[in-house]
């Protein structure tokens, strides 16, 4: 084509890009701007400090309840990326069969479930079990997470699964490879990118959850993202502003750390 | 037909007895190979060859046990392998996509196999670097595999199928990626690769061409069938049907009466008028009215005479020859090929009258 349809040169183009640029990102920054408030206030601008980062390092609420969401989040996502690893393996290493379909559908549907169903849904499960088996420790709010980080992990090894030549598993078989060991030299390093793919997302989503968290956590197993809501429901200090961008720096961190790990290997 | 000589060892290696493969179930189902029977002996450089879809490919992933017969037995010296897992036969594929893998090095492509089989370092090690110098690829041996040429990629993808010494090495079209040059490179360097390390090579490939220079014996495939097994000549010069015929080289079918015939000696008539010898394959009991084939080169354009005649069509330039398409007086096209000289092309013209001399022993009857 001679004359390609170019949308930036379209009249409102600029105007609109910018709005929404600025209303996923000012907001943001505004955060992270007043982090550093020297004063007592969310508004009013009291200078430069690093005071609130310090508040929240010291407080022993806050460090319990990082401390409680890694914990978690390693778990979960450690979990939820071998099922999900096995689930990709099992639905693109197979000839397509009749209701193939039906369980690319079962194992993606968490995603479209509204989460406060699942949260009242492991709520009315979880307060049983509690009665019945006395154990009311972390492992509710892992096996919760785990059951919603698999289809965030499942998307980026199945994905990266597809994308690989499925002839290079029947080279290995050729030469002499058994199953288990075409996986362990073959399969497994070329499906490494996805798996860490799958596991940081899925890490970051159990992270950042709240719904859930909220409805199955017992008493005192607040993590971050619970406590800051309790904190902002009483009084609020910049601390809590503190606390979100370390945890925004920690996420740009694993989003970078990801990046290279990837480029290293294409 | 008389079984064609083979050059060393005359035991068979790896055959394919009543093979049956289909595909999907009942009505919808699909006969990719129907009853085909194959006995590739040892050290021989066997092709299967045919059209796309002709099943020569599902029969190649047989042998290496990526598929499972539907029917029939796949005898490895003698012994069924059709139900072994690909890890368990001595057998090694050259992919068509060569499926070298991308993490590993060249060397440790090579390594591989050897390693999988639990060989002492040291003995890898050694057949790793004489595998690398057979393919001539030793100073690329610390290289990724996406850091060298298709033509490499091809040369460690043999290397990494040959390391493991297996009885039988399978070649799925390994050098349809590769240019014109290379190809015909890699050509000699197969055989002379087959040659120095005495294995069978089942090649697979739909180019005649290549079948011709490089096969001890080849087996003409179609639609699932094995139509002729032969050595390139047999193939040739005696095809055993009108698909052989027309799929190897190009060919000349011509409508013939049969008149008699006499110790594989036929003497038919043509629309013509003329009539010519025709020979006749052992075991075919011609009908009366039969089709002859004339290979392009064994006729020749003539100003006056000839059995049959027409006028030039085209006139085609090879570089070493000039094709000339005459239309038959009687209908068709008869195609002449005939060597340039020095003195320039055969000197017809598109337009002129022409006579086709059949060669003596040319013509041959095709089993319907």
């Amino acid at each position: 084509m001679a004359n390609r349809f170019d949308v930036r040169s379209q009249p409102g183009f600029g105007t609109i890009a910018i709005f929404t640029f600025a209303l996923l990102y000012l907001p943001i920054l505004a955060l992270v701007v007043y982090a550093f408030n020297g004063s007592e206030s969310l508004t009013v601008w009291g200078g430069l400090s690093l005071r609130w980062f310090v508040a929240a390092s010291q407080n022993d609420a806050v460090q319990d309840a990082a401390l409680r969401s890694f914990i978690v989040a390693i778990w979960a996502a450690g979990v939820a990326t071998i099922a999900a690893t096995m689930a990709a393996i099992a639905t693109t290493r197979v000839a397509p069969y009749r209701g193939l379909a039906f369980k690319y559908a079962f194992i993606n549907t968490p995603l479209m479930v509204p989460e406060i169903v699942t949260a009242v849904a492991l709520l009315i499960v979880f307060s049983r079990v509690k009665v019945w088996t006395g154990y009311s420790g972390l492992g509710y709010l892992i096996l919760a997470h785990t059951a919603f980080c698999i289809p965030f992990a499942y998307l980026p090894i199945r994905a990266r699964l597809e994308s690989m030549d499925a002839s290079l598993e029947r080279a290995a078989a050729d030469l002499y490879a058994t199953p288990w060991q075409a996986f362990r030299r073959v399969t497994l390093p070329l499906l490494r990118p996805g798996i860490i793919a799958g596991f940081m997302l899925a890490f970051v989503i159990s992270l950042d959850d709240v719904v859930i968290t909220e409805f199955v956590k017992s008493g005192g197993q607040d993590t971050l993202p619970t406590y800051m809501l309790g904190q902002i429901r009483r009084t609020v200090t910049p601390e809590v502003n503190a606390i979100a961008t370390a945890f925004l720096a920690l996420s740009i961190l694993l989003v970078t750390v990801f990046f290279f790990i990837n480029r290293k290997k294409a | 037909m008389p079984e064609p000589a083979v050059p060393q060892g005359k035991r068979v290696a790896i055959e394919a007895r009543g093979i049956v493969k289909e595909f999907g179930q009942g009505a919808g189902s699909l006969r990719a190979l129907d009853n085909v029977s194959v006995a590739i002996r040892e050290n021989e450089f066997f092709t299967l060859l045919g059209p796309s879809g002709c099943g020569k490919t599902t029969l190649l992933r047989m042998i290496a046990g990526f598929e499972f017969p539907t029917e029939g037995a796949i005898l490895l010296n003698g012994e069924d392998i059709a139900g072994l897992p690909p890890f368990k036969r001595p057998i090694n594929t050259v992919f068509q996509s060569y499926a070298l893998f991308p993490h590993l090095t060249v060397w440790e492509n090579v390594a591989f196999g050897l390693q999988m089989l639990g060989r002492p370092k040291a003995e890898i090690a050694s057949r790793v670097a004489a595998m690398l110098k057979l393919v001539r690829m030793e100073e690329l041996a610390q290289r990724r595999t996406d850091q060298i040429s298709g033509g490499q990629g091809q040369r460690v993808a043999l290397a990494r199928a040959l390391a493991p010494s297996p009885k039988v090495l399978l070649l799925d079209e390994p050098l349809s990626a590769l240019d014109y040059k290379l190809r015909k490179e890699m050509q000699i360097e197969l055989k002379r690769m087959q040659h120095e390390t005495g294995i069978t090579f089942v090649f697979v490939t739909h180019d005649q061409e290549e079948a011709l220079t490089m096969s001890d014996r080849i087996a003409v495939m179609s639609k699932g069938r094995v139509l002729q097994i032969g050595a390139p000549t047999d193939i040739y010069d005696k095809p055993a049907d009108r698909f052989v015929a027309d799929f190897i080289g190009e060919s000349n079918f011509l409508p013939a009466t049969l008149l008699s015939l006499s110790s594989g000696v036929a003497r038919v008539k043509l629309a013509s008028g003329a009539e010519i010898p025709a020979t006749v394959a052992e075991g075919l009991v011609p009908r009366e009215s039969v089709t002859i084939v004339v290979r392009p080169e064994h006729a020749r354009a003539v100003r006056e005479g000839g059995q049959v005649s027409g006028r030039v069509e085209n006139v085609v330039y090879f570089g070493t020859d000039t094709h000339i398409h005459v239309a038959l007086a009687g209908g068709g096209t008869f195609i002449v090929r005939q060597q340039n000289s020095r003195n320039g092309v055969a000197g017809f013209q598109v337009g002129d009258a022409a006579g086709i001399e059949i060669a003596a022993d040319a013509a041959q009857v095709l089993r319907d």
